[in-house]
């Protein structure tokens, strides 16, 4: 079973509706205590990283926990950006921490617009178990404002005014910028790769 | 590159499919919830689902309708017509939409969009705005077109943004229905004013319309029906169309 936290950043119908897809059965668990149990745990979540401090504390500890005994763990939108030390949008508020590197928000420009909403592709050069048999040049569903810097741990970058982190991945931690469960049979795909991963 | 999105719009009256004619006049062409699903296989990239009686006893229909269709799809649903309160938002959201789009009760109540985006996040929250052309300037129209509200469409949409509005449909009334082309000179006018993405709506009839508000309108993603409704093959040769002139979009 696959956890996912509810932490009140937005709506998880979308999620639950992807992972039924992939072929996962989903919880959403209302005491960390139990995330020992599963197999695999999703942090999803929208709007501001403000929101992520309903994760300080007893949640971190049990995420973390779980992530050190073998757990996967996959960072959604706002779930992803909070797998980094933090963000610039909520500079009192500590991220996972799991990847060096702090969130910042894409910059203006004259012509491009921010939020970045909409369908882009990824440029992903290298083999990585997430995006298995997902093409190079692959369009995904985006919407968010602030992004992850680009790290030693990104297997799939895009560009919006900057390049940044679109997903990544170091061990049993994964993480994607972009809506998997928006985004048609590609985003099917990587939520099953996932799923893969919390049986490895 | 970031594409320019092509979004379908299905009109819902009473569980059937309809498309209104300068908003009066509506006629059925189908079943939500068929008709989501074959677009999602075409390749559309979001899906409107509105719904255009709005009257309390429809809204209970509404959500099975609203359920039925996210149950086809996995790109984008937002849902619009006669969100009045954060609940009627919420019920929307929880029945699987990704996105609502409020009017009328947002210019009733501006604080509505920054109560929504507060609890969902501005991604979710989108400002719809009806506007019309008169005496040289763009003004919002409420309740389904019927309503002059004074407002001007660009200062409105300036201030929705600030309120926290994630995206704009903007509706041209002058042109809804009637397949002359979207309204160019109005979504540029309101596209470049904010930096939050505009989706422009009324007039779509060739594909040529589409080339043209992406370019010179300035438009980040055209909504439309009928074009996709009555051809299984619109999406795909649409894009091959809008890609051969160079305008981005996903395939």
């Amino acid at each position: 079973m696959i956890a996912l936290i509810d932490y009140g950043a937005g709506n998880l119908t979308s999620v639950r509706k992807g992972f039924a897809a992939a072929g996962a059965d989903v919880f959403t668990p209302t005491d960390p205590a139990v995330l020992h149990r599963a197999t695999g745990i999703v942090v999803p979540g929208v709007g501001n990283f403000a929101a992520t401090a309903a994760l300080e504390g007893p949640w971190t500890t049990g995420i973390r926990a779980a992530v050190t005994g073998g757990t996967a763990l996959l960072g959604i939108c706002l779930g992803m950006q909070w797998l980094f030390d933090g963000s610039d949008e909520a500079p009192g508020v500590d991220g996972f921490g799991a990847i060096a590197g702090r969130c910042s928000r894409l910059p203006p420009d004259k012509t491009l617009k921010v939020p970045h909403v909409g369908w882009n592709s990824l440029h992903a050069p290298r083999s990585s178990r997430l995006l298995d048999g997902v093409a190079d040049g692959t369009q995904v569903y985006f919407t968010h404002a602030y992004a992850a810097p680009v790290t030693p741990e990104s297997v799939a970058t895009c560009e919006h005014i900057a390049t940044f982190a679109a997903a990544v991945e170091c061990g049993q931690v994964f993480g994607v910028q972009f809506h998997p469960e928006k985004s048609a049979d590609a985003g099917i795909r990587i939520l099953r790769n996932f799923v893969a991963a919390t049986r490895s | 590159m970031l594409s320019k999105r092509l979004i379908a719009c299905l009109d819902v009256r009473n569980g059937c499919v309809v498309k209104g004619v300068n908003f009066e006049e509506l006629r059925e062409a189908g079943d939500p919830a068929w008709l989501a699903k074959r677009y999602n296989r075409e390749g559309i990239d979001e899906v409107v689902v509105l719904d255009v009686t709005a009257t309390i006893e429809g809204r209970r229909a509404f959500e099975a309708t609203i359920r039925a269709v996210s149950g086809e799809l996995f790109i984008p649903l937002t849902v619009g017509g006669g969100i009045q309160t954060e609940a009627d938002a919420a019920a929307a959201l929880d029945a699987g939409a990704d996105k609502v789009g409020v009017n009328s009760a947002a210019l009733a109540d501006p604080s509505l969009l920054t109560r929504l985006a507060a609890r969902y996040g501005s991604q979710a929250v989108i400002v719809a705005i009806d506007a019309k052309r008169l005496d040289g300037r763009y003004q919002v129209f409420a309740r389904s077109g019927r309503a002059s509200t004074g407002r001007d469409a660009v200062e409105w949409a300036v201030e929705a943004e600030s309120r926290g509005a994630g995206e704009v449909l903007l509706t041209s009334i002058d042109r809804d229905g009637t397949r002359s082309g979207f309204d160019c000179a109005l979504t540029a006018a309101v596209s470049t004013a904010v930096s939050i993405p505009v989706i422009a709506s009324g007039g779509a009839g060739t594909f040529e319309h589409f080339t043209e508000v992406f370019t010179e309108g300035r438009a980040d993603a055209a909504l439309a029906a009928s074009v996709f409704h009555y051809s299984e093959h619109a999406v795909a040769d649409l894009k091959r169309h809008l890609l051969e002139r160079g305008v981005p979009v996903r395939c």
